[in-house]
């Protein structure tokens, strides 16, 4: 059963304005900084210092040039003691990519088969402004920041990963959306041969691999197209070149090596939804609540771990964004929309 | 042909082949190269070297059969073992590692989850099979002691139902291990049973 609720984007053209979402956007990251980021924000040599371990990558001259213009430590953990940065080696050898395979060290051992340059993204559907556009062409316009968040993955596992990109809202404004567009989809690459998950002939996924938001969270300021982590460009196992995060949802809705982004007007069917319907909703909200048929989701694992302290920490609601993003699902049910 | 010497040395070799997975594994995270959650890289090893310890295990009444080797009959026991003790490794790192020894919280999981249930039921098999692998319960056992050892038939299909409901996206790992599973209990249908002498018959000739 597929059950409407309101969405703002039911409503006019009009009520899906850049301009109020802009400066709502304004208003939160301003809060933001004025919780005394201030300080990192003004010293970004500072910042980019915590990374003089991090492996630098090979990535092209445009890419280079963003980064070093990165506003630091844009957003910040309320609790930096507890939601302390996880070592680059682990976010970048303990991955979910199942293009490269289901083993956690697979990503990291094979997808240096995946070429990131050129590469280019289909923006199409409801919009105006669609067409193919080179990934140097879609972070030009934007600044961007440096986003430290929570990544809670639906296995009961999170680590906190200091993220490089741009708002979401920014690709999707400049898109012009229609009034007709109310979902976001999202595509992953198929190509088999530089990704060798997909020539797997078990393979429960029929790729590609698909997301969806609804345009409210695609449009909300703390979702963010990723182009690098840890002060450079994203690793391939990580989704290099571009890839979603989405802090308040499972791991799996930030889709990773994006290469169309449409809007369209019915809710998408993402991928695992379609596999496993009863245990992957198409919302995904981190909720400690709802509990995966196979584990509980009360607590989460927060890595990295050590055998004897599993470092088992309670999951909280939205992952700890419920003060920006518990008021877009007003009036839903949460449990029955997992 | 063999003394009692080389045998002993075969046997020997045997128990340091099935100790030395796990003296790598905790190598592997005593130094930090078992990744960012050492438990669950524990866990799942456990949980796949105890499946193939249970098919090298089932394995080796065919290979007698096929080769009427004596020294495959001699480390039956200790392989069942094995499998024994790495099965239950695999649940004490669960209880451990996953769920940090919050007994709560296993008594609710091993509840809810089928999975969970499934190998529970799985390890308990194990642990009547290898209470009773000694030669006293064989004789107190006497005629019942083969049919119930039988059991370890049923245990490796729980054990792959297990494995089953823990895959996510890929079945390809899975179905290959099924694949063995099924040719190994293919010779124990009578007539392929049957054939194996002859076919060691043919093949020494």
């Amino acid at each position: 059963m597929l059950i409407n609720i309101a969405k703002p984007s039911d409503l006019t053209e009009a009520d899906v304005t850049p301009e109020s979402i802009y400066l709502s956007r304004r208003r939160f990251m301003g809060g933001v900084v004025g919780l005394g980021a201030g300080l990192a924000l003004s010293n970004p040599t500072h910042a980019n210092a915590d990374y003089s371990d991090v492996p630098q990558g090979d990535s092209p001259a445009w890419l280079k040039e963003k980064i070093s213009g990165t506003e630091w430590r844009a957003i910040t953990p309320d609790d930096p003691d507890k939601d302390k940065i996880a070592p680059y080696d682990d976010a970048s050898n303990y991955n979910n990519f199942y293009e490269f395979g289901t083993g956690k060290t697979d990503p990291a051992r094979r997808a240096g088969s995946l070429r990131t340059e050129p590469w280019s993204v289909v923006i199409d559907g409801e919009v105006n402004n669609g067409g193919r556009f080179a990934l140097e062409d879609i972070a030009k316009p934007s600044q961007f920041e440096e986003r430290i968040y929570q990544l809670r993955c639906v296995e009961a596992w999170s680590m906190v990963i200091p993220w490089l990109g741009i708002p979401l809202a920014d690709i999707i404004q400049r898109a012009e959306p229609t009034s007709k567009a109310k979902y976001v989809r999202f595509e992953t690459l198929v190509d088999p041969e530089q990704m060798p998950g997909q020539r797997s002939s078990f393979s429960l996924i029929d790729w590609p691999y698909v997301e969806g938001l609804r345009l409210d969270e695609a449009m909300h300021p703390l979702t963010l197209l990723a182009m690098g982590m840890y002060g450079r460009e994203l690793p391939n196992q990580n989704g290099a070149p571009l890839r979603l995060v989405v802090p308040w949802k499972y791991g799996f809705k930030s889709i990773k090596s994006i290469v169309r982004i449409t809007l369209v007007e019915e809710q998408p069917v993402n991928s695992w939804q379609l596999i496993a319907p009863n245990e992957y909703g198409f919302y995904a909200n981190v909720n400690p609540e709802v509990d995966h048929p196979r584990w509980s989701q009360a607590t989460e694992r927060r890595l990295p771990n050590s055998l004897f302290s599993p470092n088992t920490i309670d999951t909280l609601m939205f992952n700890g964004y419920a003060d920006e993003v518990a008021e877009l699902y007003a009036g839903l049910d949460l449990k029955a929309n997992y | 042909m063999a003394s009692p010497r080389i045998w002993l040395a075969w046997r020997l070799g045997v128990f340091f082949a099935a100790l030395a997975p796990l003296l790598f594994w905790g190598w592997q995270v005593a130094n930090h190269a078992a990744g960012p959650e050492p438990g669950r890289y524990l866990l799942l090893n456990l949980g796949i070297g105890a499946l193939w310890l249970l098919l090298l295990t089932l394995s080796l009444t065919p290979l007698t059969k096929l080769t009427r080797w004596k020294g495959f009959t001699l480390i039956r026991r200790q392989l069942g073992l094995w499998t024994l003790a790495y099965a239950t490794l695999h649940l004490l790192s669960y209880a451990l590692f996953i769920l940090g020894l919050n007994w709560a919280l296993l008594g609710s999981e091993l509840v809810k989850r089928p999975y969970i249930v499934v190998g529970m039921i799985a390890l308990i098999g194990l642990i009547v099979l290898g209470a009773t692998s000694n030669r006293w319960s064989m004789r107190r056992l006497g005629k019942r002691w083969k049919p119930l050892h039988k059991f370890a038939y049923v245990i490796l299909g729980l054990v792959l139902l297990h494995f089953f409901w823990v895959v996510r996206a890929d079945l390809s790992e899975w179905a290959a291990y099924a694949a063995v599973s099924a040719l190994i209990m293919a010779t124990r249908l009578p007539p392929v049973a049957h054939r194996l002498p002859k076919l060691r018959y043919r093949l020494s000739r």
